[in-house]
């Protein structure tokens, strides 16, 4: 694999067939933006210097700078281009992933959840489960989450490298060595204060390098009246503008799915638990300078996220429009067409011009790479913290220097990065990997966010309950997904629909399994003994003193601003309807 | 500036868009005035470029100027 590794790609990408070719203006920005990027790890370098600052940040961050962190490290390049194509495909349904799919969690987290994680100090959220449940919850948490991080950057990483093979013709070892040695390097330097500022500086890029499609688009088509006459007239058949409206049936539409699998499964499971408790994003919030900022922090973050279809839906909704013949993958293979996999790059073909082209292509580099230091600096933290820590001590019976864990985080990072780029070339003989280590992720997620919930709001969930909760909702899960796989007719018994397709399995899955992790947590925490409130404090409501915002004017207060954006989505899916 | 850091990240982020926005403004300028340019995106008679590198370049200005690390205090 790694002999094939070519010494001059630079030279072979400027002679590839692909989608479009790069000017030397388009060039010049992107090897700006990776100067800027190593740039910023070496000059936090000197900043980084205790555990605190290269885990944590220094628990300094403004709110503005946690929360766009908190939305850019979810901002990936593969889901600007995957949803792109989705909503080509499912029309504005893809929006449900970014509104009722993000923002009541984001808003959840902002405050409930927040004051938990952030009083009781833990570095991670498996170290969260640790203090509250055990050493058991806490270590089935932390190795999934450790593993499934680098497998997922892995696979990310290689998604993008076919994305820019087709795209640019660069050459895959090439995208993949070059993003992910910059990664390391500037987190290896700067750590978790060097990943933030980076998701910052690439969540502007990402915005500034992706407008220019709906902006020009609108202007081509007159606006959004103009697109949706054009939608209808090239595709009489389907409604692709209307979120509600075709989800009283699963046979209505695209999708497959009732209302009931996006409110209650993706709204009321997936989401919460992805957005609550994966470290990946929450770690952004930790790093907060205190409780208020923390709080706010995913609340920017929450109204930044329902701008995101702007640059992502609209883009595919304009393909519909003024590129009507795209097609399937397997289709486009056949006929030699395009396929809507490809509606974004496509559109930014069309209207991109010197150096916009260059900017375009930066922010998709930018999103990848703010969603691997994500991965890589979170995989750094539970690894460190939540595995290597406690099993250093119990062999060695000494607690450790806090520099020996920054060097073991530094560490941590290098190999993160190492496995990643080693799952990326698995995947690449082996394209079935994908889909089974995202299987093995959603196994994961749900059952954790019924057990953290639990743990933080009702006192009497108990160390045994908390660990036979989660291992009863991952083991549902796991169950549910193998019944469908041995026999494809149970997918009608688990989505509830004769129409249902593989979307709507994942809604339904994520919501009986969290339905059955907290069920089996009840039950079995009724029957054992519970902590006592002293053991609970910092940890759960009711034995945790929550600072009052009283004395602050309503401007200054979260619960306003959450109220604000909660009222903004709620007319936009009116609006949308 | 923010925390213990001289440098704050909006300031760089204002230096890289006034890179950026003068970049791209020289080179669409060039493009418009010269006679050896091929116009092959679409509404390209718009010259948005132009007018997205002059967006650039005030908004890197804002933050560059906003964000100073010798701004006093």
């Amino acid at each position: 694999m790694i002999s094939n590794f070519n010494l001059h790609p630079i030279l072979a990408f400027w002679n590839a067939s692909n989608l479009m070719s790069l000017s030397w203006v388009d060039s010049l920005i992107i090897v700006i933006y990776f100067a800027f990027v190593i740039g910023i790890g070496y000059y936090l370098m000197r900043f980084t210097k205790t555990g605190e600052d290269f885990f944590m940040a220094g628990r300094e961050m403004t709110a503005w700078i946690a929360g766009l962190s908190f939305v850019a490290a979810n901002l990936g390049s593969l889901e600007l281009m995957g949803w792109a194509a989705s909503a080509y495909q499912y029309g504005i349904l893809a929006t449900h992933w970014y509104w009722i799919g993000a923002i009541p969690a984001m808003l959840f987290l902002a405050i409930v959840m927040i004051p938990f994680y952030y009083i009781s100090k833990t570095h991670s959220v498996p170290g969260y489960l640790n203090m509250r449940y055990g050493a058991g919850a806490g270590m089935i948490s932390a190795t999934s989450f450790g593993f499934m991080t680098v497998f997922m950057s892995g696979i990310n990483m290689y998604s993008m490298a076919i994305v820019m093979k087709v795209m640019l013709g660069w050459d895959i070892h090439f995208s993949i060595w070059v993003s992910s040695l910059t990664v390391m390097v500037y987190v290896v330097l700067g750590g978790l204060l060097s990943a933030i500022f980076n998701e910052v500086l690439q969540f502007m890029l990402i915005w500034l390098g992706a407008l220019v499609i709906p902006i020009i688009g609108l202007i081509e088509t007159g606006g959004w009246t103009g697109m949706v006459a054009r939608i209808h007239q090239n595709f009489p058949a389907g409604d692709y503008t209307h979120l509600w409206r075709t989800l009283g049936s699963a046979q209505d539409n695209p999708m497959g799915i009732h209302w009931t699998g996006i409110v209650f499964g993706l709204g009321a499971m997936i989401s919460m638990a992805y957005w609550t408790t994966d470290f990946l994003v929450v770690q952004r919030i930790l790093a907060a300078k205190n409780l208020r900022s923390a709080k706010l922090a995913p609340i920017i973050g929450a109204g930044f996220k329902m701008m995101v279809p702007f640059i992502v839906i609209l883009p595919g909704l304009l393909g519909l429009a003024v590129l009507p013949h795209l097609v399937g993958e397997n289709e486009a293979r056949l006929t030699g067409g395009h396929s809507y996999n490809e509606v974004l790059p496509l559109m930014l073909a069309r209207y991109a011009g010197p150096g916009l082209l260059g900017l375009g292509v930066t922010a998709l580099i930018a999103g990848f790479m703010s969603g691997m230091a994500g991965n890589i600096s979170a995989f750094a933290t539970v690894w460190t913290y939540d595995i290597y820590k406690p099993i250093h001590v119990k062999l060695t019976k000494n607690e450790g220097t806090d520099s020996h864990y920054v060097k073991i985080g530094r560490w941590c990072t290098v190999i993160g990065v190492f496995i990643s780029i080693g799952t990326a070339y698995l995947v690449q003989f082996f394209a079935s990997i994908m889909d089974y280590v995202q299987a093995l992720f959603s196994f994961f997620v749900a059952p954790l966010f019924g057990t953290i919930l639990l743990g933080m709001l009702w006192k009497r969930a108990t160390k045994a309950g908390g660990f036979w909760g989660l291992f009863a909702g991952i083991g549902s899960s796991i169950a549910m997904w193998a019944w469908v796989k041995a026999d494809p007719s149970a997918l009608k018994i688990i989505a509830l629909s004769e129409h249902a397709k593989d979307m709507a399995e994942n809604m339904y899955r994520a919501l009986w399994c969290g339905l059955i992790g907290i069920a089996v947590t009840v039950i079995v925490s009724l029957l054992t003994k519970p902590k006592t409130d002293a053991e609970l404090k910092g940890l759960v409501r009711g034995c945790t003193e929550i600072p009052s915002e009283g004395d602050l004017p309503l401007f200054k207060r979260p619960i306003f601003w959450a109220g604000v954006i909660l009222v903004i989505f709620i007319a936009l899916n009116i609006i949308f309807w | 500036m923010i925390g213990r850091h001289k440098i704050s990240i909006w300031f760089i982020i204002g230096l890289q868009l006034l890179i950026y926005g003068i970049i791209i403004l020289i080179s669409n300028i060039y493009d418009y005035i010269s006679p050896f340019a091929q116009n092959t995106i679409v509404l390209s008679e718009l010259h948005f470029g132009i007018w997205w590198g002059a967006i650039l370049v005030i908004i890197g200005l804002i933050y560059f100027f906003s964000f100073r690390p010798w701004k006093k205090a």
